[in-house]
């Protein structure tokens, strides 16, 4: 300020002002201390991506060196193919795609109407259904797997993608508790409007509140595409030859065939973890949102 | 007037009991997934647990000889302690490195949701995936950790090949996919009511005031979840351990459900898996009761006192 503003401030007035300035310092300063926190250990997470990347594109003579190389140059596309031609990854892609895409359909289609069930209808024993619901969440898989296992082989279903795909039209807990929470939160008069007009509860559920539903059936549809597309113990157990392994599966017999050959093992990895990096750069809100959902509420 | 009251009641329980179906159809399929899916393997499992079986023949009832086997077997001692090892490790790691970065990424700094992302991603990586690229970054002589150490002048270990290390880096490993966890804290924190800090501000409160006697407290229900969820999760651990070391060197990684595993599906012994399945259910059972139980002394719910 000159020195005409400053003969009218007193001097409470400029120790405030002193004050604030110090204020605004120690401010600054710990926002340039959390900014520097978050690059660093946004780096740290960041850094394992890029070693995998670069590790792919490398030969291995680059890879056994220290000082290490830090880009390949140039880059070594080979060892992308020749992934291709220790594995069929074809197959294993085709097998993820069709294990994630119908249990996803799966999900949706069977965790909608149970959760409408416990959402909207009232039904002598429903509170501890729900309650048993929960309570399977808790429930170690392993528990229920070695029978599984069994009724399976019974079936005949070994070697196939159906132990996977066919539970799914069942229902799944946290799909269940997640969409009824959602329901809840519709309001009422939504379903007594359509009752009015002389709807069946089916209408209701298919009409109304469904296609309402599509932020939390987005979410299920995410979670269940990324639990599926990484699921390991389940296809590890149910997949015994190459030809019906998902991606998960077949990915670690590279380290069987390659044990040694890091670059095609990185290259191996990175076309494993590219779609699922796909699918989250478009759905992002969608995700974050679902987390929190599910953190929220416990 | 007979005639009429029980036409009524007829009335009712015929509008109650349509109600009652319509209701049962609607969650039939959870209900007919639950009771072949999850309730009679759940029993079958434990009747499993008194028999031997080896699939080539019917199931032979041996009583308790599965439960004795258990008391005198060595590899169950061992897996039990690398888990609870594991565990012990993991879950405080995950509380506070999730909580401590979910207050980093709640402050209003730009490009927030670009941080947000890089912490995140590592999360949705598959497992495999994830390991694969573990077992080359912790490689004794050129993986990127060793690599960082040299510049720093220390000569790193053989990571995965240590008997003294392998659990260590495993649990480390583990901190790279917390981003889940990291998000629900994120969630936590964005619903403390700005009045409450506000007011201790008034109190005289400076940031590290708030952060201890404020946003803890109000976070209590987050950390509880996350224990729990965590604790769960670390008993289960499993991947990581089979496709880095497949429980090596020795019996260093070889945790609980590996075991579980290579009862089950190496050797078939699938009674006996059921044994160690149900021991590793009462477990989480009673560490989950008992986390329960504590947790009236601790946690703080908002709403509770309204």
């Amino acid at each position: 300020m000159n020195q005409r503003q400053y003969i009218h401030t007193t001097a409470f007035d400029r120790q405030n002002l002193a004050f604030s300035r110090l204020l605004r310092v120690k401010r600054f300063g710990a926002r340039s201390l959390i900014y520097a926190l978050l690059v660093v250990g946004s780096a740290m997470y960041s850094v394992p991506f890029f070693w995998m990347v670069t590790t792919s594109l490398k030969t291995m003579g680059d890879i056994l060196r220290f000082p290490p190389v830090w880009i390949p140059i140039p880059p070594r596309l080979q060892n992308y193919l020749a992934v291709w031609d220790v594995l069929p990854f074809n197959r294993f892609l085709a097998n993820t795609a069709v294990l994630t895409g119908l249990s996803t359909l799966g999900a949706l289609l069977s965790c909608s109407v149970v959760a409408f069930g416990f959402a909207r209808l009232r039904f002598r024993g429903r509170d501890f259904f729900f309650t048993l619901l929960l309570a399977t969440m808790m429930l170690p898989s392993q528990v229920t797997l070695i029978p599984q296992f069994a009724l399976f082989r019974w079936l005949g279903w070994l070697n196939s993608l159906k132990p996977l795909i066919v539970p799914a039209f069942f229902g799944n807990a946290f799909y269940i508790f997640l969409l009824r929470q959602f329901f809840l939160g519709l309001p009422r008069e939504l379903d007594e409007a359509a009752l009015i007009d002389g709807a069946g509860t089916f209408d209701i559920f298919w009409r109304v509140i469904l296609p309402l539903a599509k932020p939390a059936l987005s979410t299920v549809a995410i979670f269940s595409f990324i639990f599926n597309w990484n699921d390991f113990f389940r296809p590890l157990i149910y997949l015994t030859t190459p030809d019906k392994m998902t991606l998960a599966v077949g990915l670690q017999l590279l380290r069987g065939r390659h044990g040694g050959d890091y670059n095609i093992l990185m290259a191996g990895s990175t076309l494993a973890i590219l779609p699922v990096m796909v699918v989250f750069f478009f759905t992002q809100k969608t995700f974050v949102q679902g987390i929190a959902l599910t953190g929220l509420k416990g | 007037m007979e005639v009429t009251r029980d036409a009524f009641r007829g009335i009712r329980l015929g509008g109650k009991l349509r109600v009652d179906i319509t209701g049962y159809l609607f969650i039939s399929p959870w209900l007919i997934g639950f009771l072949v899916f999850t309730l009679g393997p759940f029993l079958f499992s434990f009747y499993l647990g008194f028999t031997q079986w080896e699939l080539l023949s019917p199931p032979e009832w041996v009583g308790l000889a599965n439960y004795q086997r258990l008391l005198v077997d060595e590899k169950f001692r061992v897996s039990l302690y690398n888990t609870g090892f594991y565990a012990l490790f993991h879950v405080p790691g995950l509380v506070i490195l999730s909580f401590l970065l979910a207050v980093l990424l709640n402050n209003q700094v730009k490009g927030r949701a670009i941080f947000r992302t890089l912490f995140y991603i590592p999360s949705i990586v598959p497992a495999v995936a994830s390991a694969l690229l573990w077992v080359w970054i912790l490689h004794p002589q050129f993986g990127l950790l060793n690599v960082g150490l040299r510049f720093l002048g220390i000569e790193g270990p053989n990571w995965l090949g240590s008997t003294r290390w392998v659990k260590p880096s495993i649990v480390l490993m583990s901190f790279w996919s917390i981003g889940n966890t990291v998000i629900i804290y994120l969630a936590g924190l964005q619903s403390i009511p700005q009045s409450l800090y506000d007011a201790a501000e008034v109190d005289g409160a400076n940031g590290w005031n708030k952060l201890l006697h404020v946003t803890v407290p109000m976070v209590t229900p987050t950390i509880f979840f996350s224990t729990v969820m965590g604790v769960i999760g670390s008993l289960q651990v499993f991947t990581a351990a089979y496709v880095l070391t497949e429980g090596g060197p020795g019996y260093a990684s070889y945790f609980y459900v590996l075991y579980l595993y290579f009862t089950g599906f190496r050797w078939f012994n699938m009674s006996y898996a059921s044994v160690l399945a149900w021991v590793l259910f009462l477990l989480t059972l009673t560490l989950t009761l008992i986390q329960l139980r504590i947790s009236n002394r601790w946690v703080y719910y908002e709403a509770a006192l309204e």
